[in-house]
């Protein structure tokens, strides 16, 4: 079991303090409206808190990467909205901190952590979603730049990202393709001529974080904003997505962690057939069982980060495992909150049903549960 | 400018209760004193503009560390601690000598910043009693600091506006929480906190005898301690909101209040 060490139980209790006071009272309404909350864009980098996983070197603070799940549980523990934005942050980043020149990283990575810019992360297309690898959207070399078409879509945080990470196609031949060798990363800045966003889906869940369909018509790139070998596009977003799955469990273990702690208090106070409904031993159980899957996704989680960030020849499979099992969890958990909770669960009136919502997108993004168990099993099997 | 910042670990409000000896049971979880946290946003936000350390003072048990941590993360350069098991049990009175003792060793600063009161001794005669103590100018409930070229200068809400008091430095200052919210820690200060300096005093570094502190040393006792007697007739609303508001209509409409 990992013990959280002093200054990580400091962090997430500044955290905790900061989301209960300051985002808590706003996830109502940032669900209801579905507008992108910029203020708490504001207020996360004041606090640092975007920071945190960048290296101290380009204005990071170079957390370990438990801290940074700690801080994304704890936000999304009131607001799963509000904690993709650093989970948002870091994913259409570490393309760039894994495969970019110290150049590169000089000129992108001090507004990346000081959030003066938002970042995304590019893969997904309407037709290729768990196929990634059989996207469309082409880069042509044109001299000294690149000339990039196609679209994108459920992209995070697509139309607010200053800096969007993006895979494009740079090479078809069928032996190429088969070694995943056909795709480039490049950094689109906002503003790019030809790279726009053309419109924001009306989602269920984490309605406050916009999901943006993305379109390039003839945008122009110069070479510097390439990052990675031409060919690395594909690795670069695997490994990316080592660190970044655990992110996505994070989010799903606070969401989790929030509708349980509704559900503890709601079954303290109400009352019915003359005691707390805690009290009955059905309602009782099923507290018992969402608390103790609750923990039990936390601590993969923690278990997940240390072997990933020792470098473990499994990263790949210990990102999905945790993904999967925290998401799963959050499913299962704000269904039963929602439960408790009767009536009064199933109206705005409690945060539940939105926990309800929120936790459904946990099990879909960044690769669905299907496609975690996909990558988990192959690695089983390779490794016999 | 330097300003010290007296801070205070008291128990997390809503958890004080009294050991046996009837003083204030400090084995459970410690927080900043709430109006000294106001002193403190005070004084990082003038050091800010001004220049000058902000350093803190506080004097209490090992769980005091933990608030102390968090005033160096929310921007304070360093701290002095002092400890010691003689001090368990001091008055007021005996607290002072702690102080003013404290204070002198830490010279020269221009300010000494302190809390209208705290929450769990209530006392609210420490800033007062240190000017005295150490001979300096006191200005009280201050709703704004600001340095001088020569001293410093508050404002004091008074019945139509404010007061303006001016004061050479060095001085102490007393201020309410009309100084303004205090700010939450940010994670860089988080992280930076723990390689600033936290110097842990005894009695004996400050060359004071233990039989100078310490409940041997109080001038005062406390004798009892009672709860006040339960009120009658108090109706508890437990229920969700809707059914608690017609709850409330229903008792007020029974009176013939609405």
């Amino acid at each position: 079991m990992t013990v959280l060490n002093e200054e990580q139980q400091a962090l997430r209790d500044a955290v905790r303090e900061l989301a209960d006071d300051k985002i808590a009272p706003r996830a109502a309404a940032i669900d209801q409206t579905g507008e992108f909350p910029w203020d708490v864009v504001e207020l996360l980098a004041r606090q640092d808190i975007l920071a945190l996983p960048f290296p101290q070197q380009y204005g990071g603070l170079g957390g370990d990467m438990i801290s940074t799940l700690l801080v994304i549980e704890e936000l999304s523990r009131v607001d799963a909205t509000c904690g993709l934005i650093p989970a948002v942050q870091e994913l259409g980043s570490l393309p760039l901190l894994h495969g970019g020149t110290d150049e590169q990283k000089q000129r992108w990575v001090p507004d990346l952590a000081a959030g003066k810019v938002l970042s995304a992360f590019a893969l997904t297309e309407a037709g290729a979603g768990s196929d990634a690898a059989n996207a469309r959207t082409k880069a042509t070399r044109d001299g000294d730049d690149w000339v990039i078409n196609g679209e994108k879509r459920f992209i995070s945080q697509g139309d607010v990202a200053g800096l969007v990470a993006v895979f494009a196609v740079t090479d078809t031949s069928p032996e190429v393709v088969k070694a995943h060798r056909h795709m480039t990363c490049f950094y689109l800045e906002k503003g790019t001529p030809g790279f726009t966003s053309p419109r924001v889906e009306h989602k269920m869940g984490i309605r406050g974080s916009t999901t943006a369909e993305l379109a390039f018509a003839d945008a122009r790139v110069p070479d510097a904003n390439r990052v990675g070998e031409i060919g690395d596009g594909w690795g670069l977003a695997m490994k990316t997505f080592e660190r970044s799955r655990p992110g996505i469990g994070a989010q799903a273990v606070g969401i989790a962690q929030g509708a349980t702690d509704v559900a503890t208090r709601y079954a303290s106070e109400r009352k019915q057939f003359g005691k707390p409904i805690g009290a009955h031993q059905m309602i009782g159980a099923m507290l018992a069982d969402m608390a103790t899957r609750t923990e039990a996704a936390r601590q993969l989680l923690w278990a997940a980060a240390e072997r990933i960030e020792a470098g473990d020849p499994h990263a790949a499979r210990w990102a999905s495992m945790c993904k999967l099992f925290a998401g799963d969890t959050a499913m299962a958990v704000t269904i039963d909150a929602v439960q408790i909770l009767g009536g009064y669960g199933y109206t705005t009136e409690y945060p539940v049903e939105r926990m309800m919502r929120d936790a459904k997108i946990t099990q879909l993004y960044e690769g669905t549960q299907q496609i975690q168990r996909l990558i988990i099993a192959r690695d089983l099997l390779a490794s016999l | 400018m330097n300003i010290v910042v007296l801070l205070k670990a008291v128990p997390v409000v809503g958890t004080e209760r009294l050991d046996s000896g009837l003083l204030t049971d400090r084995s459970v979880q410690l927080e900043a004193n709430g109006n000294d946290e106001y002193l403190l946003e005070k004084a990082l936000k003038l050091t800010e503009t001004h220049g000058g350390e902000t350093i803190i003072l506080t004097v209490g048990p090992a769980g005091s560390t933990e608030p102390i941590r968090k005033a160096l993360a929310m921007g304070a350069a360093r701290a002095v601690h002092v400890a010691d098991d003689a001090i368990r049990g001091s008055d007021m009175r005996a607290t002072l000598e702690v102080l003013a003792a404290a204070l002198r060793k830490m010279q020269p600063w221009d300010l000494v910043f302190a809390g209208a009161d705290t929450s769990d001794g209530q006392g609210g005669v420490l800033g007062a009693a240190l000017a005295v103590r150490l001979r300096l100018p006191y200005l009280s409930y201050a709703s704004e600091i600001e340095p001088t070229d020569a001293g410093v200068r508050i404002h004091r809400i008074n019945l139509t506006g404010y007061d303006i008091l001016e004061a050479p430095t060095p001085a102490v200052v007393m201020g309410t929480q009309l100084l303004g919210a205090p700010r939450y820690p940010s994670l860089r200060g988080i992280m930076q906190a723990r390689s600033k300096p936290v110097e842990a005093w005894s009695l004996a570094d400050l060359d004071l005898a233990p039989a100078a502190v310490g409940g041997g040393a109080a001038t005062t006792k406390t004798l009892d301690s009672a709860k006040p007697p339960e009120r009658a007739g108090a109706t508890f609303v437990r229920e969700a909101p809707d059914e608690a508001v017609a709850k409330v209509l229903e008792f007020l409409a029974g009176r013939r209040l609405i």
